[in-house]
């Protein structure tokens, strides 16, 4: 049996996220999850556990010393990487969201999402395969015809043929209009694809018996840029009638990409329709491949917050763990060399990096979490307003979900490392892996860069500013609701005031920026990373309010647990104090209209 | 034929245990549970014994607190069909253990009955054998194979020695050692599925049985840390240091 070793996702804190922070019980109300129980949702989180820890988490290190290799004919990725997705899909969770009548697990997308951060935080290089899998059933289910769907979500739901997500070309990355892929329609009215794709996760392997390809193209004679852009399914092996993979389609691979980290998972460049014909077919409408791909974003994007949180929250519990064992110096106040030395832990500077990452990878944990508790909401709240209520949210919410998380989970990522010192920086440890793995979620999915613009320059606006006010009167809400509790908290009333603070600094920058924009589009959007982080710290610190009252609640009401909840209290006070704060600095060079990078030139770099 | 399996819950095996400040135990206060590894053996040998067509029915039982209704709900989605839930607060030891299955055994009529060869918590062995001897049954400790052949039950058993081979008349008691078999996750449509299948609730009162420790745990302490090692630089030095300071030569 297994050496006791460090947990995958702290489980009381995921417990206290999933049932008292977003209290997933009252789901169950819901028609949808009605067969669903407390009891279900643990058993769930329990068997991923148990297959994250015992499948995934042993070989996360072989997979970063070998990454999958190509001889020119096939893709070698080392044994376990198939044991491992084997053992996942067969425990039904490639299907864990899809209907019962699918043969899915019909959970809430809040648990489901939740099972799926322990597979990431043990694994995030084999666990991707799983993802664009899910992912590309998603998109289908949302838009397939029903032939597309009786083919090909089967055997993706069960795990036999994996998916992925072809979007990317080498002159078309952040900016997906210079998509350059050509489909051409056939006779029989399926498309002959030519072109080539790169960066392509999942794109060649030998895991699964086919891999189904979701690719953007335009049809000969769409109109350029965005508007012209379709979305087409591409198998490696064209079904035979009796559903089976057939004869290879001509979509080839022309290469592999070696990485920084997330060196699982192989990243390719594809060849559609070079030497042999590439047959795909249509999903959806011709020309709507970009807006079906943004209604799947949502979700996509909680899973790289997600991944980033959790791998800065590996990271942290690692790096509490040594800190807590290696015994190293004396407290700046103690006298003589006599005194023993005391634990990493006993220094100050040292609790402060551990606070940080706390701060950090809870926050993002709750944050992403609660995205997905959204979902939910969006698809099943059994009232209309909620609903699109619920929608609004997760509109303006997105762009915060994915950044965020990618930002400051390597934040942590990075402390966890300063915390093992020279020996973090060695392959000896689990740490300098994480950071690197965790590297790839700033760039992909949409960079942050560009989900700034997508929340200043659109989400923020969108509306009539609807989803923004959705966002701010929800924190009102609940500051309201800290003012108000009796007994009253000191810790919660300066969290509430500090927060309270950013909600105002947050109104009105945001006011001042969209005037800016109206004014002149470039400028008003030169600081729009800034206003992404101080929407972020805005957004966790709501979160963080909420997890303190609930550790206040549940200390005045005498629990047990005094040191998580007291643990939880601390460390949101930690980011009223250092983070919040940094929000008024934000908001005078924000309002100020700061020009400073702006107005630097080429030549005088 | 009906297979009895015993069940227990216990601290996870991933987790750090700790001893309680006061001495009077082990922390399982928000700690982690999980199913004994070795209950989860014996759950997967009857399953599988099911899925050949040897077992027509798998009963699990636990005893313990309300919560060992989970531990139950975990064997039944790996397969089981139904639970029974000997409900108590006592601190209970295998004596008391043993006491309740061989009262549930007596009304659910098995024919094998699978226990793991002990718990991870406790470490005790004891619980098998005590039941077998209870009932006067044969008892195959230690499996490392199983195989049902008429009225009879071959079981290979991992001894100090190395393997050995018993032939045993059932109804019998067996207990499961690490590789009987590798246990199956219960998968989320299993889970889903245990939802339906029924658990009863008794109680030792009902069962006429009084599973009062007998035993009074004086005081538990954390092993010694274990000291560092050292690297020698010589036969010769390891040598000295075997005879000298270690005394084992
Ligand atoms: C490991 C890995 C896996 C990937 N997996 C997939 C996959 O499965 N499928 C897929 O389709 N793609 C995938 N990608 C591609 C990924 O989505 C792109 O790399 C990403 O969208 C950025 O595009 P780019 O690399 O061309 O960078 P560029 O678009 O060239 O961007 C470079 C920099 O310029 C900034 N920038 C660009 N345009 C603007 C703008 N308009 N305003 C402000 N700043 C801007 C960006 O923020 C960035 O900092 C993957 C990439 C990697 C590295």
């Amino acid at each position: 049996m297994a050496a006791p070793t460090i947990p995958l996702i702290a489980p009381r804190d995921l417990d206290f996220v999933l049932y008292e922070l977003l209290e997933v019980e009252r789901l169950l109300e819901r028609r949808r999850f009605a067969d669903h129980s407390r009891e279900t949702f643990e058993a769930t989180i329990a068997t991923a556990r148990r297959i994250a820890e015992a499948r995934f988490r042993p070989h996360n290190r072989a997979n970063d010393e070998n990454e999958p290799r190509w001889d020119g004919r096939s893709v070698a990725i080392i044994p376990e990487v198939k044991a491992a997705l084997d053992a996942f899909s067969e425990a039904g969770f490639m299907a864990a969201q899809a209907d019962f009548d699918q043969g899915g697990m019909q959970l809430p997308v809040t648990v489901a999402q939740a099972a799926f951060g322990l597979f990431t935080a043990a694994n995030i290089g084999t666990a991707a395969y799983a993802f664009l899998t899910i992912a590309a059933g998603n998109l289908l289910e949302a838009f397939g015809s029903n032939d597309q769907k009786r083919v090909y979500l089967p055997p993706m739901r069960a795990g036999h043929w994996f998916g992925t997500m072809a979007l990317t070309e080498p002159q078309a990355g952040s900016s997906l209009a210079e998509i350059r892929t050509m489909a051409k329609p056939a006779a029989d009215g399926s498309y002959h694809l030519r072109g080539s794709k790169i960066f392509i996760s999942g794109g060649d392997h030998e895991l699964s018996e086919n891999i189904i390809h979701m690719v953007l193209a335009r049809i000969d004679g769409a109109p350029p840029g965005v508007r012209g852009i379709s979305l087409f399914l591409v198998p490696k092996f064209l079904p035979k009638t009796d559903g089976t993979p057939g004869r290879r389609n001509g979509v080839a691979l022309a290469g592999l990409i070696h990485k920084m980290g997330y060196r699982g998972t192989t990243s390719t460049m594809l060849n559609f329709g070079e030497t042999e014909p590439c047959i795909g077919t249509l999903i959806g409408e011709p020309h709507q491949g970009l807006a079906c791909m943004f209604h799947m974003m949502n979700e996509a994007r909680i899973g790289v917050g997600l991944g980033a949180a959790v791998l800065g929250y590996a990271g942290y519990l690692y790096s509490l763990d040594y800190a807590r064992t290696r015994a190293q110096g004396r407290r700046p106040g103690a006298k003589g060399i006599d005194a023993p030395p005391v634990r990493l832990i006993a220094h100050a500077d040292v609790r402060r990096m551990l606070i940080a990452q706390k701060a950090y990878v809870e926050g993002g944990l709750a944050l992403c979490l609660m995205a997905a508790r959204l979902v939910d909401d969006e698809k099943t709240h059994p009232d209309e307003a909620e609903r699109r209520r619920a929608a609004l949210l997760l509109e303006v919410l997105t762009p915060v979900v994915k950044a965020w998380p990618s930002q400051y989970g390597l934040a942590a990522n990075d402390l966890a490392i300063q915390i093992l010192g020279g020996y973090g920086y060695t392959r000896d440890h689990p740490v300098e892996q994480y950071f690197r793995d965790n590297r790839l979620n700033p760039i992909h999915e949409g960079t942050n860069g560009i989900q700034a613009l997508d929340l200043l320059g659109r989400k923020v606006r969108m509306a009539e500013g609807a989803a923004f006010r959705a966002l701010t009167e929800a924190i009102e809400k609940d500051l309201g609701a800290a003012g108000s509790a009796a007994p009253s908290d000191e810790t919660v009333v300066e969290i509430a005031l500090a927060l309270g603070d950013a909600l105002a600094a947050t109104r009105s920058v945001t006011a001042r920026l969209v005037d800016a924009m109206d004014k002149d589009t470039d400028r008003g959007l030169a600081n729009a990373s800034l206003y992404l982080d101080m929407m972020g710290k805005l957004v966790v610190g709501w979160l963080w309010l909420r997890q303190a009252s609930l550790a206040a609640k549940a200390l005045a009401a005498g629990s047990s647990e005094t040191e998580f909840y007291e643990g939880k209290r601390q460390t949101a006070l930690w980011f009223a104090r250092y983070e919040l704060p940094q929000t008024s600095l934000q908001a005078s060079l924000l309002t100020g209209g700061e020009t400073a990078a702006y107005d630097m030139r080429d030549a005088w770099f | 034929m009906k297979v009895l399996v015993a069940v227990k819950r216990v601290i996870d095996a991933n987790v750090k245990v700790r001893v309680k400040t006061d001495g009077s135990g082990v922390e399982t206060a928000n700690v982690k549970m999980a199913m004994n590894p070795f209950c989860e053996i014996a759950v997967e040998e009857a399953v599988r014994m099911k899925e050949a067509g040897v077992a027509t029915e798998i009963v699990a039982v636990s005893c313990g607190g309300a919560s060992c209704a989970e531990t139950l709900r975990t064997a039944l989605a790996m397969g089981a069909d139904r639970g029974i839930h000997v409900q108590t607060d006592l601190a209970l030891q295998p004596l008391g253990v043993a006491k309740l299955l061989k009262a549930v055994i007596e009304k659910e009529q098995p024919k094998l009955v699978i226990t793991g060869k002990q718990a991870i918590d406790d470490d005790s062995n004891q619980t098998g054998q005590m039941v077998a001897g209870l009932l006067g049954w044969a008892q195959g400790t230690f499996a490392s194979k199983l195989t049902v052949e008429g009225e009879q039950l071959r079981a290979k058993r991992e001894v100090d020695g190395g393997l050995e081979t018993v032939l045993l008349k059932l109804p019998a008691v067996v207990t499961t050692d690490l590789r009987l078999n590798e246990p199956r996750y219960a998968s989320l449509p299993n889970i889903m599925k245990a939802k339906k299948k029924p658990i009863e609730a008794l109680t030792p009162d009902a069962l006429g049985v009084d599973p009062t420790p007998r035993l009074t745990v004086l005081k538990v302490i954390e092993p010694p840390k274990r000291k560092s090692g050292t690297k020698v630089k010589t036969v010769a030095e390891l040598v000295e240091k075997l005879r000298n300071e270690a005394k084992v030569i």
